[in-house]
């Protein structure tokens, strides 16, 4: 079937839910109202109250909560309305989710997942439009999975609810409609941790994931050069080696990102090429990056993310020298 | 026995002893009354009208139907596309208005929804436009009233704590007030600061409109709790409970908390109020309310149950409705037109202010960017523009 990036999220939820009666649906406005970006439509009456359930205004219990049920034995999907509201429920994941199976040395584990629209583009308010995959990467114990695509939308949250670890699912709002794709009906897992190669080039390589994908294949079409893109899908774990073995071929590499530059993904996948292919290298690894300030209100938000000049510019910077 | 011993304080345990059963404390072994003056009817206990004068009196019906129409205009240009999302107060004037207007110019004010509170401290309508376009400048007036509007639900309950126990300290002769949500009250945050402000004795006065809705969630299914009221109970925090439809009972509750708080005794105000509108621009109430509950409270206005009192009290004939609406509407064009009159802001706007003193990483962001923006102007493409401000 044709769908959106959105509506993979949701018929994963529907295929996921049919086939295993312990996966529960929950968070602020999913059921009732079916979500605000109707993420979670037509759950409720297909599944149930006691299986897809609207919870108080309680960002921390619906993390906490989420853990604890895991460990109890259910498959918990839980939804943070915005990104920009997980950060009281942080501790949830740092002190809790990430480290039950660590704590308990394997005998218990917590398979959740957190589902969460990120970035920013779409005119919210303050606290709706942070992109903060790195922080969230950061912690161990924790994946972090942000999608590009419907198809890999619909995988990798199948994975994701079927990971026996927990997963922070972060969904690119911006592009939650703008692009449309068939995808396959049924059941359909994309693993966790492989990234995903959408051009192959010679000249450079361009790593970035989630909401920057479609600025960065026009940027590279735009720009007519013989780039290798690859879309990272997993911050954590990483695929190193898919973006080593590129950066091998093609000796140079730009990272884009909507988040904050200052320890952000990128340095990390600097870090990460300077380790396996710095003799490799004919140029610094560019980043091409949101600014190290809040995302602006709206009237000035469009001005924080890279757009495709700035990309290209970045990928010119990295075949110059 | 160490000397700390003597630090360690217990409660001890008051009441009878429980005769030898197991006995349960329940909310409902608690009567909790709603303060009302005006009855629905427009019916009224003329000793129980709080202290105010015509004059005041008159305010009050003028800043309701300023609420009302502000919201109704906000509405109406966000439609326009002139604004990015918008949340009206319409039903709720009697609750906003009646609390706010207790409140004194060095109080200090955190709301959640209510935007003519911070009009009464001063604050322009122009900036309030400009907050709702995404226009930071907007808030830059607000804080200058002691005013600010919190986005992130319940995360202002810590902070207005924090301003209380400044207050504190300085034996001010003002109170911190946050206003919140029943949403609100489900937060990890509200529990947190309204403890502090319990166990410290601040002064810190909590508003809770309880509007009936969290977006789509009906407060019966927000919690289990009888009333928000009694909540503040286990803080060691009293609580009023008010019918939040009747301006002068919410007037006089929020009066008599403000006179308590002030000597340093938190208190919770529960205001049971409705949301006529949907919670945002962005949201369908269709989907989770029946229209008939809407048509209810539709029937229960605020505004007009105010006007029946106005009326017995030989009051409204010094008020020209239509006139009043005219000037505010007026008040909005000439707030909308400076709005709209507001030059582009440069891309340095969005490091100012950061920090004290711009750190060299930010500027050298901020350098490249500028410079980018010059080599390549086909960025203005990509950078749609966005409502004027």
């Amino acid at each position: 079937m044709q769908a959106t990036i959105v509506q993979a999220v949701n018929d994963a939820l529907h295929t996921e839910m049919e086939r295993d009666d312990r996966v529960v649906v929950f968070g602020e406005d999913v059921a009732e109202s079916g979500g605000v970006f109707r993420a979670t439509d037509e759950l409720l009456e297909e599944f149930g109250s006691k299986r897809v359930v609207d919870t108080p205004l309680s960002e921390i219990a619906i993390v906490g909560g989420a853990a604890g049920m895991a460990m109890y034995g259910y498959r918990p999907v839980a939804e943070i309305q915005f990104s920009g509201f997980l950060p009281p429920a942080f501790d949830q994941l740092v002190t809790n989710a990430s480290r039950i199976r660590w704590r308990t040395r394997g005998e218990l584990s917590a398979p959740m997942v957190v589902r969460m629209p990120y970035g920013a583009g779409v005119r919210a308010l303050e606290h709706h439009s942070e992109s903060l995959e790195g922080a969230y990467g950061h912690i161990p114990g924790l994946q972090v999975v942000v999608p590009s695509t419907p198809a890999d939308t619909k995988g990798l949250l199948t994975a994701a609810i079927r990971d026996p670890d927990p997963v922070l699912f972060m969904e690119p709002k911006r592009i939650y409609r703008s692009i449309r794709e068939e995808i396959p009906e049924g059941e359909h897992e994309v693993p966790i941790g492989e990234a995903a190669i959408r051009s192959e080039g010679e000249d450079v390589t361009v790593v970035a994931w989630g909401a920057m994908m479609p600025p960065t294949l026009e940027a590279v079409e735009h720009g007519s050069v013989d780039a290798e893109v690859i879309d990272l899908r997993s911050i954590s774990p990483m695929d190193t080696e898919t973006v080593v073995e590129s950066v091998k071929k093609t000796g140079r590499c730009v990272v884009v990102h909507e988040g904050p530059r200052t320890l952000g993904v990128g340095s990390e996948i600097v870090a990460r090429i300077n380790d396996e292919a710095l003799m490799y290298l004919e140029s610094p690894v560019e980043r091409v990056t949101g600014f190290d300030t809040p995302v602006p209100l709206l009237s000035m938000e469009d001005f924080y993310f890279p757009h495709p000049p700035r990309i290209l510019d970045g990928i010119e910077a990295a075949l110059s020298d | 026995m160490s000397d700390r011993e003597s630090d360690i304080r217990v409660p001890p345990a008051t009441g009878d002893d429980g005769g030898g059963e197991v006995r349960y404390l329940s909310q409902s072994d608690l009567s909790v009354p709603t303060h009302q003056i005006v009855a629905p009817d427009g019916s009224y206990d003329a000793e129980a009208i709080p202290d105010l004068d015509d004059g005041e009196l008159l305010d009050l019906y003028r800043w309701m139907v300023t609420d009302r129409v502000f919201s109704r205009r906000m509405v109406n240009i966000q439609r326009r596309g002139e604004l990015g999302t918008f949340g009206s107060t319409r039903g709720q004037e009697a609750s906003i208005i009646g609390s706010a207007f207790t409140l004194r110019p060095e109080d200090w004010l955190y709301v959640g929804r209510a935007w003519t509170p911070m009009f009464m401290r001063g604050a322009s309508m122009t900036d309030m436009i400009l907050f709702w376009r995404g226009i930071e400048e907007g808030q830059e007036a607000f804080a200058k009233h002691n005013s600010q509007i919190a986005i992130s639900i319940g995360s202002h309950l810590p902070l207005v704590a924090g301003i209380a126990w400044g207050m504190h300290l300085d034996d001010a002769d003002a109170v911190a007030t946050a206003y919140l949500g029943d949403g609100a009250t489900s937060t990890g945050a509200a529990h947190e600061g309204i403890n502090l402000a319990g166990s410290l004795g601040l002064p810190a006065l909590f508003f809770c409109q309880n509007n009936g809705y969290a977006i789509s969630m009906p407060y019966g299914k927000q919690s289990g709790a009888n009333t928000i009221a009694q909540k503040a109970l286990a803080y060691g925090i009293d609580a009023i409970r008010v019918d939040g439809q009747d301006v002068l009972a919410v007037y006089d509750a929020v009066q008599s908390a403000r006179e308590r708080v002030k000597d340093g005794e938190p208190v919770f105000v529960e205001s049971v109020t409705y949301r006529l509108d949907a919670h945002t621009t962005s949201d369908d109430p269709t989907r989770y309310r029946e229209d008939e509950e809407v048509e209810h409270w539709e029937a229960h206005d605020p505004i007009e149950r105010y006007r029946e009192f106005l009326k017995s009290e030989g009051l409204w004939s010094e008020i020209d409705h239509d006139a009043i609406v005219e000037e505010i509407d007026a008040e909005f064009d000439e707030a909308l037109a400076a709005a709209n009159e507001m030059e582009e802001r440069a891309v340095s706007e969005m490091f100012a202010h950061l920090y004290d003193e711009l750190p060299p990483e930010l500027a050298r962001q901020l350098a490249e960017f500028e410079e980018l923006l010059e080599r390549r102007p086909e960025m203005y493409d990509y950078i749609e523009q966005r409502p004027k401000g």
